[in-house]
């Protein structure tokens, strides 16, 4: 399983690299062939301008690659230092902190992202500020439960005995401690944000016309549907399979790091 | 118990500021971008008095706060209808969407659970397992349309979108209630391979029990009770799922009348609709806290 994972990353990596050197343009239109089927001319089939779906689907997936890296180090670089704080220090501290993350997930799911996009305005930018407020809890979370427990390693109590300060406690003997956590819940939450970003675009909060993404088009597809149907077919199964493999390499992270991970 | 009542205080508040705060997040003037450039000064005026924009942040929230105790979720800046009466009209057909997504959810969830567990290991395991995982994630964008072609429109079995006929519920419902199915068997199966190897069982066992007997009466009972709290979660992401699948299919619920209400720039009315769903939210979640205590007898005496 995990070999197959690995296949479709590394053809997701050739296909973008392609996407790159074959210099497909996917803003391309071509009236003659507005939404014509899969030909050999157009592998993926031409869009409702007449596009390739193909080109157009290899410039959505930098855009989405782009927008999952991005949202996810900025949320973990937020989401770590609030929970550290929260968790090395305790009391007060944690309280006030967990009760604003509390606050964040009484949000369900993307709503928040949702209400923050529309507020913000359609965007890249805009896209990934309402990603990131709304995904630093999640890690904020994490790591305080992490801190929590490793705070009282003896090591930890060692190093402050010796008089470490707590910036050197936190990051130079707490921090690295959690790394597989972290890496494993980075990994999942690669594909989460890139669902999510596909959903924002989908209902039109996200990246704008001309630019590609595979929110965009799956609404484009559903729209021409009846006329269509492999637009958005295809799409929906090139989202699916990269998800798909980005969960199992994350599986195999699990596994292979030995992270126990919380109801998911 | 008591705290866990103030918690959900401090939340609600917390929520409250948080949609308030949201129309202070649009860039630029609220009121331009709502109106458009080409609106008159006066209009713009009257909207910003209407909506206490001109007045200090905090007393506008204290004008918000009392206006909601009121009842008064504001109005819609297009067709002046109060939001809650918008809210109001398309809330049941939202939530009769979600509870039947959830039924279908544990009809098809459990079931494979306990097939997955008792086959633990095995190839059937191995199939269900990745299924589920498969169709966990598999987004509502991805699946609806797929659903909608094969049995709207190329079988022609149910309606492809609205809600005029009374079957036109069953494709976002298997939609939304597929993915939830999904986290359900997982569930089931973890859970219930915890139970079976307590003492318990094997007692069970021993007494000569039969093995329907053992895992139906004995371990499903314990194994079931986690699901209570997953359920509850989950009924969160239903309701934050149901924006996508309302879309997809032209359901006339609240998720839709956010995206209608963003597309308009009627921000008072996505406020509303944000806010009631986020205050369901905190309540199913409320009632699970609450539900799970009741059933399981180890944390009632916390109750």
């Amino acid at each position: 399983m995990k070999y197959f994972s690995y296949l479709i990353l590394v053809f997701w990596l050739l296909a973008v690299l392609a996407g790159y050197l074959l210099q497909l343009n996917p803003n391309t239109i071509d009236l003659n062939v507005i939404l014509h089927s899969p030909s050999t001319e157009h592998w993926f089939g031409a869009d409702d301008l007449g596009r390739d779906i193909l080109a157009r689907i290899l410039r959505g997936v930098e855009v989405s690659l782009i927008v999952a890296l991005t949202v996810t180090l900025i949320t973990m670089v937020v989401g770590i230092l609030v929970g550290m704080l929260a968790g090395f220090y305790g009391g007060r501290i944690d309280a006030a902190l967990m009760q604003v993350t509390d606050i964040f997930l009484a949000f369900p799911g993307i709503l928040l992202a949702i209400a923050f996009a529309a507020v913000l305005g359609p965007g890249l930018s805009n896209l990934i500020l309402a990603l990131c407020l709304t995904g630093w809890v999640s890690y904020a979370r994490l790591t305080r439960g992490q801190t929590m427990s490793l705070r009282n390693r003896q090591h930890v109590q060692a190093a402050e005995s010796l008089g470490a300060g707590v910036p050197r406690l936190m990051f130079r003997h707490i921090l690295p401690l959690m790394t597989s956590v972290l890496v494993v819940e980075a990994t999942y939450s690669l594909a989460s944000v890139m669902i999510a970003e596909a959903s924002l675009s989908f209902l039109g909060l996200g990246i704008q016309a001309p630019d590609a993404s595979w929110g965009a088009m799956l609404r484009d597809g559903v729209r021409f549907m009846l006329v269509a149907p492999h637009y958005v077919l295809i799409v929906g199964a090139c989202l699916m399979s990269l998800i798909l493999a980005i969960n199992l390499g994350g599986d195999y992270l699990r596994d292979k790091l030995d992270v126990k991970r919380e109801i998911e | 118990m008591f705290k866990r009542l103030l918690n959900t205080v401090i939340v609600i508040f917390g929520v409250l500021l948080l949609t308030f705060l949201l129309i202070h997040l649009v860039p630029g003037d609220p009121v331009e971008v709502m109106l458009g450039e080409s609106a008159s000064m006066v209009d713009r005026e009257a909207l910003r008095t209407e909506l206490g924009l001109d007045q200090p942040l905090l007393q506008q929230f204290g004008s918000y706060l009392s206006k909601l105790g009121h009842g008064d979720f504001g109005h819609s800046i297009h067709t002046r209808t109060p939001s809650i009466d918008l809210v109001k009209t398309r809330y049941p057909a939202t939530v009769k969407l979600a509870l039947l997504s959830l039924l279908i959810g544990l009809v098809i969830g459990i079931p494979m659970g306990i097939y997955a567990a008792l086959k633990a290991n095995h190839w059937q395991d191995f199939v269900v397992t990745i299924v589920s995982v498969r169709l966990s994630a598999m987004p509502a964008f991805w699946l609806g349309p797929v659903l909608m072609l094969i049995f709207a429109v190329w079988l022609g079995w149910l309606p492809v979108s609205g809600m005029e006929s009374n079957t036109s519920i069953i494709l976002p419902a298997v939609t939304l209630g597929f993915g939830l199915s999904a986290i359900l068997t997982r569930m089931t199966r973890t859970s219930l391979l915890e139970v079976l190897n307590d003492d318990y069982i094997r007692t069970a066992r021993a007494k000569g029990l039969s093995e329907r007997v053992v895992i139906l009466r004995h371990a499903l009972r314990a194994a079931l009770l986690p699901i209570i709290t997953i359920v509850g979660l989950q009924m969160g992401s239903l309701l934050a799922g149901t924006v996508i699948t309302e879309t997809i299919f032209s359901w006339d619920g609240i998720g839709r009348l956010l995206v209608e209400s963003i597309e308009k720039r009627d921000y008072p009315v996505t406020q509303a609709c944000v806010l009631v769903v986020a205050l369901s939210y905190v309540v199913v979640n409320l009632c699970t806290d609450i539900l799970y205590k009741v059933a399981d007898p180890r944390v009632r005496s916390t109750l």
